[in-house]
């Protein structure tokens, strides 16, 4: 298991290496320099040439870019070219919006959606598995902007049942963040439920029909004892996996629910660091992303090789 | 007080199964009635299809969920199976019947250690959580596995396929059932595993009188195994009888033709083809108003059509549901036996494979895997090598390489006499069209997206250069020579029968003009029948074109019919090699030997089973001095520990690497057989 844990982090460092690389030559590809974008069209050269030097931004390519990662590794990602704060008091109460919302939505998606699937399972081709496996696939179907603004016309705009901003007014509790975030979390889970969900299925359907499975039932266990205890690990092992490839997804990839709900999340903070040529900030925010995301892979990995004896026992090639 | 009389451990009467397919109910099982004494071995054999299985599994209340039992009734143990409630079921199931089925690596948990799997057997009784854990290492010390307290703390991937299969026995029996199911369970492993678990299971079943019903395909496997044994065709039960009577004296004429199919008794090509039965099983669910076998039969005559024959009484319970029970023995042959003799070989000329000190050696995890070393073969025009030995022998790797597939570490192989590069991607298209192969499961060797016309077109252009009109041309030439009907070109792989598809795999290989034919256990995965009509239409194109073959497969009876030469080979290294009879017959080296004995025949008795201890060394760390030493049960001395033995020609074209003479080898097994005989 140690072999493959390693192997999986070595993977996921260069990983971030590869991105960290793509990520700073897009930016260097952004028109013009980072001075004269920051100061505008009509600075003149000099005070343009000075703040390129006083950001290092004059300096060889590699410099720069060996400077970027070496602070980045301890925990200093410079400052914002727009705000001229320190990137992190920016990027960091975002990345912790970003993170309450994706576990809001984690936490509703996950047993939702497994529970669905393997209920879809344990019926199958019956009338429950069909409403269950086209329900999911028609959810994921449509775009979440869709499904968003129906989600705020209903319990927004209507029942009047819930808030149609995300963004909680200041010293809100934490039971009151959560009323706050579930209309984009329910947003989410309708984008995550198909996918997850036929996954469990799928899982289960597989493990049910597996001679271990006979064999249980053949020695007399009964159906509770032979679902719980021989089917679902098994059934859910591949499921661990797609959970884990969606939670990039959840932290990094939420702009448009962000932007629909008003919500301050680091998606948006990316995204606006993007427009205002924040290189700083775009470059940071990007590679914090792409850590989240292999962090919550890593974890994954670990949770799936604990899970599968095959792996924690080597021999699997 | 007299004790009650004990039940029969299974009773079938007049069981009619159906499958439900496309809204329709399709007969599986017609009327089948048998009967499995207490105490008793009952073997029950067919075709794939003929529904083994399903009896097998209604036994249990286990048919998949289009399945039901229409009429008749299954009892286990004195109790109707249908009539149970859930409950009464469970319980049943919980005590007594067991089944153990064909892929032991599938029929158990992969993330439940063993210990727990076992003991869940004495838990669902009640059993206290110790007692169960000390009853499940005595049910294991009771299988042979040696270590027990280790075993139990395993995983199931952990251990190989016969300790698999022997903690799925073990599993079985800790119930002490009143009937054990057993549904091809040997089948996949290898001979001498197979033998071995064989051995454990005949020995249990006297000690403990459990009866058992035994499913196979394999009628030297049934023959060895059961007291009775019952023929299913077509979901009914044909002929039925003591095994030995039915084996020896068979009386239907679809026993006959099964009996006929398998090469035994030291058949080789050049006594003749071997006899097939013609068509196919009839679909499932098929009305079938008179015989069921009628369409297939040679006897066949009008009443056959019309009437269902009954059970006719023919000695102490045989019985045969043909008309024309006594006629049976005499069934007409459908394929002459005498089809073109393969011509003699001539070994003074340029052989046309010659393959020298062939070595490949594999780095895996820092160890290094010698999988083939120092094997050199030479294959002349026309002739048939076989390669056989356990897995993990180096058989597959050494096929390989001879293609170019594998890139050897060192060794030569040479076409002609001309040294070909080592990489199939720097062949002349010359070599790559002389050596061909056959796979084992033409399910994936076949491209399932296109048209079987489309595959051997390919196959012609890419192996002969052939497009256009004097492609189709030779491709009417090619679906000719492997005996498959013009109509077929224009269906998909999956739409074929594994015999068909086998013959689609071999024209593909002959697309171009092969000169050498590697076939990897080409018939392992067909039926008997099937496997027959392939094994002669191999021996065609070898007379037709002096075509030559590498011939691989654990099936020793088929190898020895086809094969002029046999290679045995064992951890990668050429153990023997001679003339097929030579190597047959005797004296053999000592693994070649237990190879043999390993083997169960229809003709039974005869070879006294030799046993080989342990499994075979990981080919990573081989044992020191001759590899077989630590399972050869001829070890002579320190000197097989401490010195390998060279290949040497012990005979007239006989090579063999042991230490022991070949005399003494002579001396000692004809002591044996003297002995069994």
């Amino acid at each position: 298991m140690a072999r493959f844990l390693a192997n999986r982090l070595a993977l996921s460092i260069v990983t971030l290496f590869i991105l960290s690389v793509i990520v700073f030559a897009a930016t260097q590809l952004l028109p013009g320099d980072v001075g004269r974008n920051v100061l505008g069209p009509f600075a003149d050269q000099k005070s343009v040439d000075l703040f390129n030097h006083q950001v290092g931004a004059d300096r060889p390519l590699l410099v720069q870019y060996g400077d970027w990662i070496w602070k980045f590794l301890h925990g200093d990602m410079g400052r914002s070219l727009q705000y001229q704060v320190s990137v992190w008091s920016l990027l960091g109460p975002s990345l912790v919006n970003s993170l309450k919302l994706a576990a809001e939505a984690f936490v509703l998606v996950v047993p939702l959606s497994i529970l669905g699937g393997v209920a879809a399972a344990l019926r199958r081709g019956r009338l429950a598995d069909r409403a269950i496996t086209i329900t999911g696939l028609s959810l994921t179907a449509v775009p979440e902007f869709v499904s968003a603004i129906f989600l705020i016309v209903a319990f927004g705009v209507f029942l009047t049942w819930l808030p149609v901003n995300a963004q909680w007014p200041q010293g809100t509790g934490l039971v009151g963040q959560m009323r706050y975030l579930l209309l984009p979390s329910l947003a989410l889970v309708m984008v995550l439920f198909g996918y997850i969900a036929r996954m469990a299925r799928h899982g289960t359907i597989e493990a049910l029909s597996a001679d271990y499975t006979r064999t249980a039932y053949l020695n007399g266990l009964g159906t509770t004892t032979v679902i719980g205890r021989h089917v679902l690990r098994n059934a859910l092992l591949p499921t661990i996996a797609v959970v884990a490839t969606q939670t990039g997804y959840l932290i990094g990839g939420l702009l448009v629910i962000e932007k629909l709900f008003n919500y301050n999340g680091i998606g948006q903070r990316i995204y606006i660091a993007a427009q205002n040529k924040d290189v700083t900030m775009l470059q940071s925010g990007v590679l914090l992303v792409g850590v989240v995301y292999l962090v919550a892979t890593f974890i994954a990995d670990l949770l799936y090789s604990v899970l599968n004896p095959r792996i924690r026992f080597g021999s699997v090639e | 007080m007299t004790p009650e009389p004990t039940p029969l451990a299974l009773e079938l009467r007049d069981l009619d199964v159906v499958y439900r397919v496309r809204g329709q109910d399709r007969q599986v099982l017609r009327g089948l009635t048998l009967t499995v004494g207490s105490g008793e071995s009952y073997g029950l054999v067919g075709e794939s299809g003929c529904g083994k299985s399903t009896t097998a599994l209604a036994a249990v209340q286990y048919l998949p969920s289009n399945g039901r039992v229409r009429s008749g009734s299954i009892n286990v143990a004195g109790r109707d199976v249908v009539r149970l409630s859930r409950a009464e079921l469970r319980k049943l199931r919980a005590t007594e019947v067991s089944m153990v089925y064909q892929d032991p690596s599938q029929a158990l948990n992969p993330s439940i250690k063993i210990g727990r799997q076992v003991a869940a057997v004495f838990r669902v009784r009640g059993i206290g959580r110790d007692e169960a854990e000390e009853r499940t290492a005595a049910v294991l010390r009771h299988v042979q596995i040696a270590d027990v307290g280790s075993v139990m703390n395993r995983y199931p991937h952990q251990l190989s396929g016969g300790m698999q299969q022997r903690i799925v026995i073990a599993m079985a029996l800790a119930k002490d059932p009143a009937l054990l199911i057993l549904d091809e369970p040997t089948t996949g492993l290898d001979a001498t595993v197979e033998a071995e678990v064989l051995d454990l299971i005949a020995q249990l079943q006297a000690e403990l009188r459990t009866a058992v019903l035994f499913v196979s395909h394999n009628l030297g496997v049934i023959g060895k195994m059961c007291e009775r044994v019952g023929v299913l065709y077509a979901g009914r039960l044909v002929e039925e009888g003591p095994v030995d009577v039915v084996l020896q004296n068979p009386r239907h004429p679809y026993t006959v033709g099964l009996i006929r199919c398998i090469p035994r008794g030291g058949v080789r090509k050049d006594h003749g083809r071997l006899d097939t039965i013609p068509g196919f099983l009839p679909p499932l669910g098929e009305e079938l108003p008179g015989c069921v076998f009628v369409d297939r039969c040679g006897l066949a005559r009008e009443i056959c059509h019309t009437v269902e024959p009954p059970l006719y009484q023919l000695g102490e319970h045989h019985i045969s549901r043909c008309h024309f029970h006594e006629e049976a023995p005499e069934l007409p042959r459908v394929i002459p036996a005498d089809l073109g003799q393969p011509l003699p070989l001539d070994r003074s000329s340029t052989a046309l494979v010659r393959i020298e000190d062939l070595e490949k050696i594999y780095r895996q995890r820092g160890h290094t895997v010698h999988a083939v070393s120092g094997v050199s073969v030479s294959i002349w025009p026309g002739e048939t090598v076989g390669l056989v030995g356990e897995s993990g022998s180096g058989k597959t790797t050494f096929a390989r390489a001879l293609l170019g597939l594998v890139v050897p570490t060192a060794g030569t192989v040479e076409v002609d006499g001309r040294v070909v590069p080592p990489k199939l991607a720097r062949r002349s298209r010359e070599d790559v069209e002389a050596l061909q192969i056959v796979f084992q499961n033409p399910d994936s060797a076949l491209n399932r997206r296109h048209t079987v016309r489309r595959i051997l077109r390919r196959a012609l252009k890419k192996l002969a250069g052939l497009t256009g009109t004097a492609a189709a041309a030779r491709l009417l030439d090619l679906v000719q020579s492997v005996r498959l009907a013009e109509r077929y070109l224009t269906v998909r792989p999956n739409q074929l029968s594994g015999g068909l598809k086998q013959r689609v795999a071999i024209a593909r290989a002959f697309a171009g003009e092969p000169r050498l034919v590697v076939c990897d256990e080409p018939t392992s995965a067909l039926d008997v029948s099937v496997q027959a009509a392939i094994l002669n239409l191999l021996v065609e194109l070898q007379v037709e074109r002096r075509l030559s073959y590498l011939f691989i497969s654990h099936d020793l009876g088929v190898v020895r019919y086809l094969s002029d030469r046999i290679a045995v080979l064992y951890l990668g290294r050429l153990m023997e090699l001679g003339p097929a009879d030579v190597v047959f017959d005797g004296p053999h080296h000592p693994y070649t030997e237990a190879l043999l004995s390993a083997v169960p025949t229809i003709d039974g008795g005869g070879r006294e089973r030799i046993r080989l201890e342990g499994e075979i060394p990981s080919a990573a760390n081989p044992p020191t001095g001759c590899v077989f030493h630590t399972r050869c049960p001829r070890k002579i001395g320190p000197i097989c520990e401490q010195e390998e033995p060279p290949l040497v020609t012990v005979e007239r074209d006989h090579m063999m690497r042991c230490h022991i003479p070949i005399e003494e080898l002579r001396r000692l097994q004809q002591d044996k057989d003297a002995i069994t005989a």
